[in-house]
């Protein structure tokens, strides 16, 4: 019997445990968020991450953006070339850019840099129980280490977005009208009259919700990272990964609810 | 003597730490079973035994890092087994703690590392705080490293770091995982003194996990042998290290204990005092 009964008791045993762990996921969230809102307030380790997630990656963001923006004015000119709408090229960079690759891109970035980091930094700090030390000395390490870093990738991922959204019209404008020789006027006019504020919202909300997103994934695999040699490079993989998949599937989400 | 009991009445309060039967689980493996000990105040209790018998799973539930899954603990004679969080935290002032691998702060200085607990806990003045940490610094041998960072000094004085760290907040009790770990018999020799003169000058209760025997031996005062999750052996230091005990004696030579030993059923001469 027991060859009929084993492959049900496994998977009723995967079923527990996936519903425990996401149940763990959530309730590390709403700690993180209670000890954000609770005192003591230590505003100087926020600012401390807003410097480490946003300020340090600017000079990135910037780099991406331009390089991104160069080829969307590229592309974007021989597609828009065919129909003879060249003089829509502002608008369609702008579009594509402030709803979708911005806070994208601008995210997985971010992820890449500032997220691998912070699930790294706290795999570490967990594995060389530095976490417990926190514990010991009565300071709760949720509100120690997490809470300032979701708060400052609340306030870095709008920001970075916003930075990577001009960036990118300013180098579709270099390549679209600089060197293939699309209309001027019509390419800052167009965005001026064809962008709207729910365009911009959008982006707005999606840059929220990644930055979130980043934060608490990267934070949970760190935080949860196994004492053992290969503990913290497993989480960094694993917060990368998963944070990168989010992103992707909460934008198409996203869009469509937003749309 | 009166055996520990799980009642709250009538606790002695001659010891600093009690445990009493307490046992942890992770997932099916048993790491503390029914573990029953005392720590007198005033003295160095010193757990010794294998790597992974269980000996660090037991100093973290001392101060809470860890739960069990039965049994009672008693601080002062306070039982604090069910305590609140915000209860603990009142708890575990009472408590400094050195960790296995030092724990300092790796993105702060020698000098931020011991402020660490006054800063982030107190509202001393920084003159103060700086006062404090200086003369943490000088008891353990430490002036003029201030500004370096953990990675920049040796092992030895990332130990006595930690060391300052642990009773920059004058606690009662001193939990000490392993703190030779990695050292050299010299250093580990001026470690084991350190804590001793520690100990004694601010009149201490201290646990000691270690397994640098005999060294550990010269300071210790009570003795526990930890084997597979079970106290084997407790008493003065003097009794347990001539008990006459086959896997004790393995232990103590260095020896892989082999599990057919443990199969002859042998029974250990010195049972936990308290029994
Ligand atoms: N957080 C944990 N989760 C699962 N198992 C653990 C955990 N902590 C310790 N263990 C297990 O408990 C046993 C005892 O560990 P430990 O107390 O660290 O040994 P040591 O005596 O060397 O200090 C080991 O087998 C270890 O794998
Ligand atoms: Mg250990």
């Amino acid at each position: 019997m027991n060859f009929l009964t084993e492959p049900i008791r496994l998977l009723g045993a995967q079923t527990i445990e996936s519903v425990a762990a996401l149940g763990r996921f959530g309730i590390f969230l709403a700690m993180a968020a209670a000890y954000a809102i609770l005192p003591p307030y230590k505003p100087r380790l926020a600012i401390r991450q807003i410097r480490l997630i946003g300020a340090d990656s600017v000079f990135l963001i910037t780099l991406i953006a331009w390089a991104t923006g160069m080829v969307l004015g590229l592309q974007g000119y021989n597609t828009l070339r065919r129909f003879g709408s060249e003089a829509a090229l502002g608008t369609v960079v702008a579009l594509v850019l402030v709803r979708e690759l911005g806070p994208v891109l601008a995210a997985l970035m971010v992820t890449a840099r500032a997220g691998s980091a912070m699930a790294a930094e706290l795999g570490s700090m967990q594995v060389t129980e530095q976490v417990d030390a926190l514990t010991v000395m009565a300071i709760n390490p949720i509100q120690y280490l997490v809470s300032p870093r979701i708060v400052a990738a609340l306030i870095s991922f709008p920001l970075l977005t916003a930075i990577f959204d001009v960036v990118g019209i300013f180098g579709g404008y270099a390549v679209g009208v600089g060197l293939m020789g699309a209309p001027a006027a019509s390419y800052f006019n167009g965005i001026v009259d064809n962008l709207t504020p729910h365009d911009v919202a959008t982006g707005l909300w999606k840059s929220l919700v990644f930055g979130l997103t980043v934060a608490w994934v990267c934070c949970y695999k760190g935080y949860h990272a196994a004492r053992m040699a290969t503990g913290v490079s497993q989480a960094t993989t694993e917060a990368v990964v998963l944070s990168s998949v989010l992103i992707l599937l909460w934008d198409y989400f996203l869009t469509s609810v937003l749309l | 003597m009166t055996s520990p009991s799980a009642d709250n009445a009538n606790r002695s309060t001659d010891y600093a730490i009690e445990v009493w039967e307490l046992t942890r689980r992770f997932g099916s493996q048993v790491v503390l079973d029914r573990v029953t000990l005392r720590c007198p105040r005033g003295l160095i209790t010193t757990i010794v035994g294998p790597s992974g018998c269980g000996k660090t799973v037991l100093l973290k539930h001392l101060n809470f890092l860890l739960r069990p899954n039965s049994g009672k603990i008693f601080i002062d004679g306070e039982d604090v087994t069910s305590l609140s969080w915000r209860e603990l935290d009142r708890v575990r002032q009472k408590f400094g703690m050195l960790f296995q691998a030092g724990a300092l702060f790796d993105s702060l200085t020698v000098f931020e590392n011991v402020a660490f607990p006054l800063v982030e806990r107190t509202r001393l003045p920084r003159s103060e705080i700086e006062r404090r940490v200086r003369e943490k610094l000088a008891a353990v041998g430490l002036e003029g490293a201030e500004h370096k960072y953990p990675s920049e000094i040796s092992g030895g004085m990332q130990k006595r770091v930690a060391l300052a760290r642990a009773l920059i907040q004058d606690p009662q009790i001193l939990l000490l995982d392993e703190p030779t770990t990695g050292l050299d018999p010299t250093r580990s020799g001026a470690i084991h003194n350190l804590i001793r003169q520690t100990q004694q000058r601010l009149g201490l209760s201290a646990v000691l996990v270690s397994h640098d025997v005999p060294q550990v031996f010269h300071i210790s005062d009570k003795v526990a042998f930890m084997y597979k999750g079970k106290i084997r052996l407790y008493g003065d230091v003097g009794d347990v290290t001539h008990a006459d005990d086959p896997i004790f004696k393995a232990f103590l030579a260095g020896e892989e204990i082999a599990e057919d030993e443990e199969s002859l059923q042998t029974k250990p001469t010195l049972r936990v005092e308290a029994r």
